[in-house]
């Protein structure tokens, strides 16, 4: 069906849209944005906070552009003096139950609230009152709540809902509602996963990671310490936008030159266990199938996913690959054979991970694996240090990984996107399966579709699988499962919508970019792009692969590639 | 916050609780029927209740305790044997009734909402019990006590404690 | 059940109820032919139970066996309107209207009145209805009864409630069976259209326009709602229309399911209210049984069935999407509008909702046309309103009165005027959404217009009178109290708007305002109007617009002089003892609980006003009028 365009005025200027576009959206095709808090694109469309309050012809009062569709004729004016005078006030009623610690906010420089009471001249003291003072809420290894910063506009409710988590929502009524878990218990009780989407959406400082930067410091400024850091694939697509640089920009070697002024003794290239995880994934797998094991096999790289399973289906636990995650593997790597070959103790190595991600905070505490790595930090974390730093991130050189964990596959990059955890074990398991499989690009698993299913067939192996990212998808896909309706091999599962470029830990953008982009994909773009111009595609192809079995594990799934590389799961049940 | 739970219940109730969710679970936006139910099964709704309620009807419990906390009938916390409920409405506001609840507090030694440690009194407010005729009217458990002067309340709430007594 | 056997419980009862609405020779001739000598109505809605009037029932039984009298029919019906003076009981065919009965009384008017050839207690009547000559007069003569227009509570304190033939005999389910029977679902959207008659929740929409748009929205599923959730502190008419007649309203229903393609109906309806939901329950139950809701209703292939849902205590719940939202059993917070409920509601079919008054006048319309309805009120507010009268008035209680009524008329004539020899101050319409009305707009006729003209509100009808010992800042902030308390949170202007307006009105009334917190609180008034969510934080500020724009120098009086002239807020007041009329009898001194008066016996008192804590006491035990608050 054809759809029926409406034809309106927004400040004088003609526009035409679909029907059912709302204000907002519409005038973005007049070149006018009209400021918003609750609104996020694809999470939250409530209007509520009355930000975006316009003057709209049919209408009476003032209406909220997020949510009012246009209509044949309407004249929509953005910027009269009722519309500005509303949003002052908007803003001074918020920042009379603000809690104005900007100087040191976490979101100085980044906090929507400031940005919009700097436009409309606020006097932030016009309304004053008692306010109620919640507590901060510092339960879990990976976010900070502080509600007294709170401006209820529900966007990480909202994030937290479209995860089908619900670890949070709105407690009372009236001034009194506020963020919290039930019976407002600390948010370590809740069934929080850690993925942090809920960070990311939050327009103000209410939200942050809990912040290991000064441990960092601190152990950089030990001499007795050695200090490694390893990145993430997706970080390098990421950590551009900290530095203004666009969206999907490969800062890779930068990067590295940045970390390395922060004097650590190296910094090394997590792509390698990415490589690693493949190798091991995928003779775990090709041996499942050929065991008669439980499948379909999950994969296990995500903190946040592995934390769902075990709280809300713990009956598929014996589904998920025995793999550590990367970033795992990668700090029992270093305190092992690193330390080994290069004899260090142990103990005087202070292993530092990047990540894109909150939950691998929570990861880097697990009772299965306590002292792999000792601190995880989120790009947004990193990207902080460089600027205390006073690097001039975009003037520096590009370059390298130390050696000897500096190159990785295309194969180990593309892990930051959805589908690329897949894709990179299909180009392996089928080469293991097959040493004439020559397929490298797996396009029916790409994308940013929340769940995409695909079928290969590989030396007679009719291999069913299927790739979902966002948790809410996961829950679909395992209730598919479980009910029987659907069958498959093998599942690749990230719970962040997009795979970790969209990750909890990943630089918390503006609203007007958010609103306007389409993150995920143009993120991904640049980890696509990395792959394609790698001469190595396949992890098992990988040097640094070579070298590590022959040197130390002797082969994939071997027993000392269990005792390091490999972890178990527990069920543990939260409401 | 997360204040210790007192909570008891017996066998018989959870079970009643339990058929009311079976029963609700299929009437569509039934939740807040089974928190009604479950409040007058259990006289509140504590987070043992809500528990079962979110496991029995698959949603989460954070929803369920924001249902709980935004209507103001539902109560997380054990009532008193004899609820006084002191009308507010504004019938009952212009002849005084906040002289009522202020005496009520002052007898009892307790706040609006609080309950007495001897378990036997808890004061609410509520708005209108549609006695405006009597206003200003309070009404403990089912009574409505109507046309009331503050020094009325001592011998009212004496009735009660009277009957306690010979028990 | 079919159209005929319908008709024959309507021929059957149809008599019984005339009896009620007629007086005396008429009543009495007609009397004959029902089997009863007399009918005793005795009130049971919420007001007079509250003041026992179940006991009243109890008594009657009892003495009427002790009496062997067999021939009087004894119903509990709903309310009659004059609450004051509950328990009532009125005995047909004479129409006597006994009022504030006790078991005593019964057994009285038993034994002299209701045993054969007895006569009126003529000392037990409501005193309106005796003449000063002795002579008793209808009590539809009385002045509380005879400027009312009774359309909406037609049956309130006239039938049984719980009995579903008495509702087939008074006319309910006539006009349903006139709807099936003979008309299409057009014509009675345009009977709705052309009676003018405009949604009694609040802000006056019209019925039939809402009830076209439902009807041309496409959806697989309709819905038909029932706001019962009558949130007004202090109103109480819907909880009387379904206490006293609650077949009118699942009537309506149907006939508005018929009309936009509904099967299926909602009545949200506040949990406070048990005897109504009650009511409702044993109406649905009985409806159901006698074939008048289901399947194939009256044979005509339509069905309709409605569902209960009980609201859980929160004011926002009358909002019609947070009704919606609450119903689908989620927090009651609104959404926004468009899409409207019409097109998209409860669980996002096309929903239309009315309030129960609204539902009320359905069946009227129907059975003697758009005309006649409209011909009633004024042009642009046909029909007539209920009011919960209540407050500073002597006669507390239920009314309807055709639209265009002046305020004075229902003040004076209708309530009795102020009780105590005070004087009219305001009347507070529109409960918390609404404004007051001041001493000089009593002569404005009422509808929705004029209401809205003067800074009120029509809302759902809610009328608290005020008199001279109110202070209208103090009354501002009680309304802000309650929807600071109410607003569910959702939207910035009225989560913290209420909260902020609020705190300013509290300064103010503890002698802490500034001059410039009156440009503040207009300001931030104007602010919530235009730019909340919904109708709860847009109407928030009206209580205090309204008290500003009439009583601005009551406002001042507080920030300036720092006093409340009407002698309410606490910190304002100073007690002293006028030394001249004090006769040093000690009882101040020995009442106040804070010793802050002293004095020796038979020498005039002092209060030490640093240590007074204002309470009163004082001033309420002294004999000699001695102390004076100022």
């Amino acid at each position: 069906m054809e759809t029926k365009m409406i034809n309106l005025k927004i400040n004088g200027i003609p526009v035409s849209v679909p029907e059912g576009t709302t204000i907002l959206e519409a005038s973005r095709k007049a070149h006018i944005e009209i400021p918003t808090l609750c609104f996020l694109k694809d999470v939250n469309c409530v209007g509520s906070c009355r930000m975006c309050v316009v003057e709209a012809t049919g209408a009476r009062g003032l209406v909220a552009a997020c949510v009012y569709p246009v209509a044949e004729g309407m004249e929509v004016r953005t910027n009269t003096e009722k519309c500005r005078q509303s949003r002052k006030m908007t803003l001074e009623l918020f920042l009379s139950k603000h809690k104005k610690k900007c100087l040191s906010c976490e979101r100085n420089h980044n906090c929507e609230l400031q940005k919009l009471s700097l436009g409309y001249s606020v006097d932030e003291d016009r309304f004053k009152g008692e306010d109620f003072v919640l507590p901060i809420d510092t339960s879990t290894p990976y976010v900070v709540r502080d509600n007294d910063k709170c401006i209820n506009c529900m966007r990480c409710v909202a994030a937290c809902k479209k995860q089908n988590v619900n670890a949070i929502g709105p407690i009372g009524r009236g001034f009194n509602v506020h963020i919290g878990s039930a019976f407002d218990r600390p948010l370590a009780e809740s069934p929080c996963v850690g993925c942090g989407q809920c960070i990311v959406a939050c327009p103000v400082g209410a939200l942050s990671e809990k912040s290991n930067v000064d441990e960092v410091w601190k152990a950089l400024s030990d001499s007795s310490k050695k200090v490694i850091f390893y990145t993430a694939p997706s970080v390098r697509a990421t950590l551009g936008e900290a530095f203004d640089l666009p969206i999907g920009t490969n800062v890779e070697g930068k990067m590295v030159a940045a970390i390395r002024r922060l004097n650590p003794y190296a910094v090394f290239n997590m792509d390698v266990t990415a490589d690693l995880t493949i190798m091991e994934e995928a003779s775990e797998l090709i041996n499942r199938i050929k065991t008669n094991k439980p499948l379909p096999m999950f994969t296990s790289c995500c903190p946040a996913w592995i934390k769902f399973i075990e709280q809300t289906y713990p009956e598929f636990i014996p589904h998920i690959s025995t793999c550590k995650s990367p970033q795992q593997m990668f700090g029992a790597l270093i305190k092992s054979y690193w330390c080994e070959k290069h004899d260090i103790n142990p103990k005087d190595v202070f292993v530092v991970s990047v990540i894109p991600c909150t939950a691998k905070k929570y990861e880097a505490q697990r009772e299965q694996m306590p002292d792999d790595v000792d601190v995880a930090l989120t790009t947004r974390e990193l990207a902080r240090m460089i600027k205390t730093a006073g690097i001039k991130f975009t003037e520096l050189p590009d370059e390298e990984f130390d050696n000897p964990f500096a190159v990785g596959s295309g194969a180990g990059t593309i892990f930051g996107a959805t589908g690329g955890v897949m894709e990179a074990a299909l180009r392996t398991a089928a080469h293991m399966l097959d040493g004439n499989f020559e397929v490298l690009d797996f396009f029916a698993v790409r994308g940013t579709k929340g769940i995409k299913e695909a079928t290969y067939l590989v030396a007679g192996h009719t291999l069913h699988v299927a790739v979902v990212s966002g948790l809410d998808n996961a829950r679909t896909l395992v209730e598919q499962i479980k009910s029987g309706e659907k069958s498959f091999d093998f599942v690749e599962v990230m719970s962040c919508p997009g795979g970790c470029v969209n990750g909890g830990g990943q630089p918390t953008l503006s609203d007007s970019v958010r609103n306007s982009v389409e993150l995920k994909e143009a993120r991904a773009k640049a980890l696509y792009s990395s792959d394609n111009n790698n001469e190595l595609r396949r992890s098992a192809d990988s040097p640094v692969m070579t070298l590590l079995y022959e040197e130390f594990l002797g082969f994939p799934n071997s027993h000392k590639a269990h005792e390091i590389l490999h972890t178990s799961y527990k069920a543990h049940k939260t409401i | 916050m997360n204040k210790k739970s007192d909570f008891h219940a017996s066998a018989e109730q959870i079970n009643k609780l339990k058929t009311v969710i079976e029963e609700s679970r299929s009437v569509k936006g039934c939740l807040m029927h089974v928190l009604q139910e479950a409040q007058t099964i259990f006289g509140y709704l504590p987070i043992e209740v809500q528990t079962i309620i979110a496991e029995g009807l698959g949603i989460s419990l954070s929803e369920v305790y924001g249902v709980a906390t935004f209507y103001s009938q539902f109560s997380l916390t054990p009532k008193g044997k004899h609820r006084i409920s002191i009308c507010l409405g504004t019938a009952c506001y212009v002849k005084g009734s906040d002289k009522i609840l202020e005496e009520v507090q002052k007898v009892l030694g307790i706040a609006c909402g609080e309950c007495t440690e001897d378990g036997l009194f808890s004061i609410d407010s509520c708005r209108c019990v549609g006695a405006c005729g009597l206003a200003p009217v309070m009404m403990i458990d089912n009574d409505v006590y109507g046309k009331l002067k503050p020094e009325m309340v001592k011998d009212i709430l004496k009735k009660y404690t009277d009957k306690e007594a010979n028990k | 059940m079919t159209i005929k056997e319908l008709d024959d419980i309507r021929k059957k009862k149809e008599d019984l109820i005339k009896v009620r609405r007629l007086v005396k020779e008429e009543g009495e001739k007609l009397a004959k032919k029902t089997g009863y000598r007399k009918q005793v109505l005795v009130c049971g809605g919420t007001g007079c139970t509250s003041s026992h009037s179940m006991q009243v029932i109890k008594q009657l039984e009892e003495s009427l066996k002790e009496y062997k009298i067999d021939d009087i029919l004894i119903v509990k019906t709903g309310c009659f309107g004059l609450c004051a003076l509950g328990p009532i009981m009125i005995v047909y065919p004479e129409g006597a209207f006994y009022a504030q009965m006790t078991p005593e009384h019964v057994k009285t008017v038993v034994e002299k009145h209701l045993v054969k050839g007895g006569d009126i207690v003529k000392d037990l009547l409501y005193q309106g209805t005796v003449k000063p000559n002795g002579d008793i007069i209808p009590f539809s003569d009385t002045p509380f009864y005879k400027k009312q227009m009774r359309i909406a509570l037609r049956n309130c304190g006239v039938i049984a409630p719980e009995d579903i033939e008495e509702a087939i005999g008074a006319g309910d389910y006539a006009a349903l069976e006139k709807v099936l029977t003979t008309m299409t679902p057009d014509d009675v959207i345009n009977e709705m259209n052309a009676s003018g008659l405009r949604g009694r929740g609040g802000a006056g929409f019209p019925t039939g326009r809402k009830w076209s748009f439902a009807k041309a929205s496409q959806g697989d599923e309709k819905y038909v709602c029932c706001n019962a959730d009558e949130g007004d502190p202090g109103a109480f008419m819907d909880r009387s229309v379904l206490e006293g007649d609650p077949h009118c309203v699942l009537e309506a229903m149907m006939i508005a399911g018929y009309a936009i393609g509904s099967n299926h109906g909602f009545i949200y309806v506040r949990a406070e209210y048990p005897v109504a939901v009650e009511r409702l329950k044993i109406a649905i139950e009985q409806a159901k049984k006698y074939g008048l809701l289901g399947k194939n209703i009256l044979g005509t292939g339509f069905d309709f069935d409605i569902e209960i849902r009980l609201g859980a205590g929160a004011f926002v719940c009358g909002e019609e999407t947070a009704l919606m939202t609450s119903i689908e059993g989620h927090r009651g917070e609104p959404r926004p509008r468009p899409p409207f409920p019409a097109v998209k509601g409860l669980f996002g079919k096309p929903t239309i909702l009315n309030n129960v008054e609204t539902w009320a006048n359905v069946n009227p319309i129907i059975m003697n046309g758009a005309a006649w309805f409209s011909s009633i009120g004024t042009p642009t507010s046909s029909g007539t309103k209920v009011f919960a009268l209540g407050g500073k008035i002597t006669n507390v209680g239920l009314v309807e009165v055709p639209m265009g009524t002046t305020l004075r008329e229902i003040v004076e004539e209708i309530g009795g005027g102020i009780p105590n020899g005070k004087k009219f101050k305001a009347a507070q319409t529109g409960g918390p959404s609404g404004g007051c009305i001041p001493a000089e707009c009593i002569d404005t006729p009422i509808d929705y217009d004029s209401l809205i003209s003067i800074g009120s509100m029509m809302g759902s009808g809610g009328m608290i009178i005020l008199d001279e010992d109110t202070c209208m800042v103090d009354i501002a902030k009680f309304y802000l109290e309650f929807t600071a308390d109410e607003s569910c949170g959702k939207c910035t202007p009225c989560r913290i708007g209420t909260k902020r307006l609020l705190q300013l009105l509290t300064k103010i009334t503890e002698g802490k305002g500034e001059p410039e917190d009156l440009v503040k609180i207009e300001e931030l008034a104007n602010h919530m109007k235009q730019s909340s969510l919904c109708a709860l934080g847009q109407s928030a500020p009206n209580p205090v617009l309204s008290t500003m724009r009439y009583f601005r120098s009551e406002y001042l009086a507080h920030i300036v002089d720092k006093v409340c002239p009407a002698g309410v807020c606490k910190a304002l007041l100073t007690y002293h003892i006028d030394e001249q009329k004090c006769k040093g009898c000690t009882i101040c001194a020995r009442n106040c609980p804070v010793n802050a008066i002293s004095g020796q016996l038979k020498q005039a008192h002092k209060i030490d006003t640093s240590k007074c804590i204002k309470c009163g006491l004082c001033m309420a035990n002294c004999k000699f009028g001695a102390i004076e608050r100022m």
